[in-house]
């Protein structure tokens, strides 16, 4: 895997668990456990109530397509032979927004249109959630 | 903030030419606009005291470059959205008598040093899947208003049209070609749906203006601009997709405007000119439409026929803004609501223009009312 010329998320206490739980093959985002108030990315802190106390939860993966573009220009070497290449914006059921890339017939797309997460790995560490239409 | 309503003035303004200037940095390029600027207002450069300075990397060396030992200077980061903030604050500067004339400067040398605003320059969470550049993050926006409100890429050529248009009738601008709707439907795809005429210039150049309190500003060579009101909200949560908002910033300026609107005492009828920072075209509809020129969904309608160009319902960006005249972020708009209220524009003067306004619609949203004294 060391072929993967893409850019990779660069690992911090903050965000591993993210990275470990995608790698598994499940989606979870940081939850406050004194609110409940579920964000993603990960924050130092409850942006809610200010709390330290806070979990990781696996959630649906289910999530509704908030908008999308297509690449026409790669900023990065690594995507020249992926273009055009679609990036996607998708709202969790269960309430934060990701960016992320439709696999599949992008063509489809429409706003609010019904989005499921998929997995593709990228490296022994990292494997990227994707979405494809429901 | 009403108490500031009129409290202060632009005296001079200056710019240098715009292009590739890969033998100058950035104190070379802000010196000259900066001597344009005191020639323009005829001001003792030693009575200069406040110091403005954004992205120019040391502000020591630019006071040492021109020779001045200010009592009063605030840094402000490269970021595209820092020429509403600064204005404001030294308006509040020369309010509470910090000093007594502030010089507001900024330089870029993007162009000649290629700057590509994406990829490793810029690092963001959403990399591994290739989302970069503001560019994209307004390509994702402008894609949700077509979505959302039937909003078409022909409308939004409008903007890059009629932007382009007064350009062409600027002897500073960097782009004199006209341009068409055809045109810009034809232009290279960079994110779709936004292509090439979306997207603002890079280019050199710096841009100076000269502040101070309106009680002392007609002892200068030009009629002084007042600044009559202004606002601001920022819109921080959801930053980490940087540069976009879901709402395209909507309520943010909304904000800002009703707060120049109050402070300034004037109404949208009363604007003869708009300066919207139009980094990328779906900017200049976002602000129509969080400003209240028209309700939120319905730009693409409002600007069709011409209606931004000289002559039509609101002139916008009349010296070819950052899509065509220069990417000075932000900064050359407010010099050239500056130069619109002197009546100094020639071929794309507006006619009896007495109020013009500035909004910048970004994760720091500002909206500055200006008049003729
Ligand atoms: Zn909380």
């Amino acid at each position: 895997m060391s072929s993967y010329a893409k850019p990779l998320p660069k690992l911090d206490p903050l965000n591993r668990p993210f990275w470990d739980h995608a790698r598994e093959g499940r989606l979870a985002i940081q939850v406050c456990s004194a609110c409940k108030d579920a964000h993603f990315p990960p924050s130092p802190v409850c942006p809610n109530c200010l709390s330290e106390d806070q979990e990781w939860q696996p959630v649906s993966g289910r999530g509704t397509l908030e908008s999308w573009v297509e690449f026409h220009r790669a900023y990065w070497d690594g995507f020249k032979d992926d273009l055009p290449y679609n990036v996607c914006l998708v709202r969790l059921a269960e309430g934060p927004l990701l960016v992320s890339n439709l696999v599949g017939d992008a063509a489809k797309a429409r706003l609010g249109a019904a989005v499921n997460v998929v997995f593709e790995q990228a490296t022994d560490e990292v494997t990227l959630p994707k979405f494809a239409l429901a | 903030m009403h108490e500031l309503k009129n409290k202060v003035s632009v005296i001079g303004v200056g710019n240098t030419r715009y292009g590739a200037f890969p033998e100058l940095d950035e104190y070379g390029l802000a010196a000259r606009a900066f001597r344009d600027a005191v020639a323009d207002c005829g001001i003792d450069k030693n009575e200069i005291d406040g110091l403005v300075v954004c992205r120019i990397p040391y502000y020591a060396r630019m006071g040492e470059v021109l020779g001045i030992d200010p009592r009063w200077t605030l840094t402000l980061p490269p970021h595209g959205r820092m020429s509403g903030i600064g204005i404001i604050e030294a308006v509040t500067a020369l309010a509470a008598g910090h000093c007594k004339h502030v010089a507001l400067m900024y330089a870029n040398i993007g162009r000649s040093r290629r700057v590509n605003y994406g990829g490793d320059e810029s690092p963001g969470t959403w990399d591994p899947w290739g989302m970069t550049s503001p560019g994209a993050a307004h390509a994702m926006m402008f894609r949700r208003h077509m979505e959302l409100y039937g909003t078409t890429t022909r409308q939004l050529a409008e903007v890059s049209v009629a932007i382009r248009h007064h350009a062409c009738l600027n002897p500073d601008a960097v782009m004199t070609k006209p341009i068409t709707i055809d045109d810009h439907e034809a232009a290279r795809p960079i994110v779709l749906p936004l292509r090439l005429l979306d997207y603002c210039l890079i280019n050199d150049g710096a841009v100076c203006l000269i502040l101070t309190l309106s009680e002392r500003a007609g002892d200068f060579a030009k009629p002084p601009v007042r600044i009559a009101g202004f606002g601001a909200r920022e819109q921080y949560r959801g930053s980490s997709i940087a540069n976009f908002d879901i709402n395209f910033w909507h309520d943010a300026v909304s904000d800002a405007g009703r707060q120049a609107y109050a402070m300034a005492g004037v109404s949208h009828g009363d604007v003869d000119a708009l300066m919207a920072y139009d980094n990328f075209s779906p900017t200049v509809l976002f602000s129509l439409e969080g400003l209240g020129f028209c309700k939120q969904g319905e730009a693409g309608s409002f600007v069709e026929g011409g209606a931004l160009k000289l002559g039509g319902r609101l002139p916008t960006n009349t010296d070819g803004g950052h899509l065509s005249n220069s990417y000075m972020q932000g900064w050359a708009l407010n010099v050239e609501a500056v130069r619109q209220l002197r009546g100094e524009c020639g071929a794309r003067q507006v006619a009896d223009c007495e109020v013009v306004q500035y909004v910048q619609a970004t994760p720091c949203t500002r909206s500055i009312i200006y008049t003729r004294a």
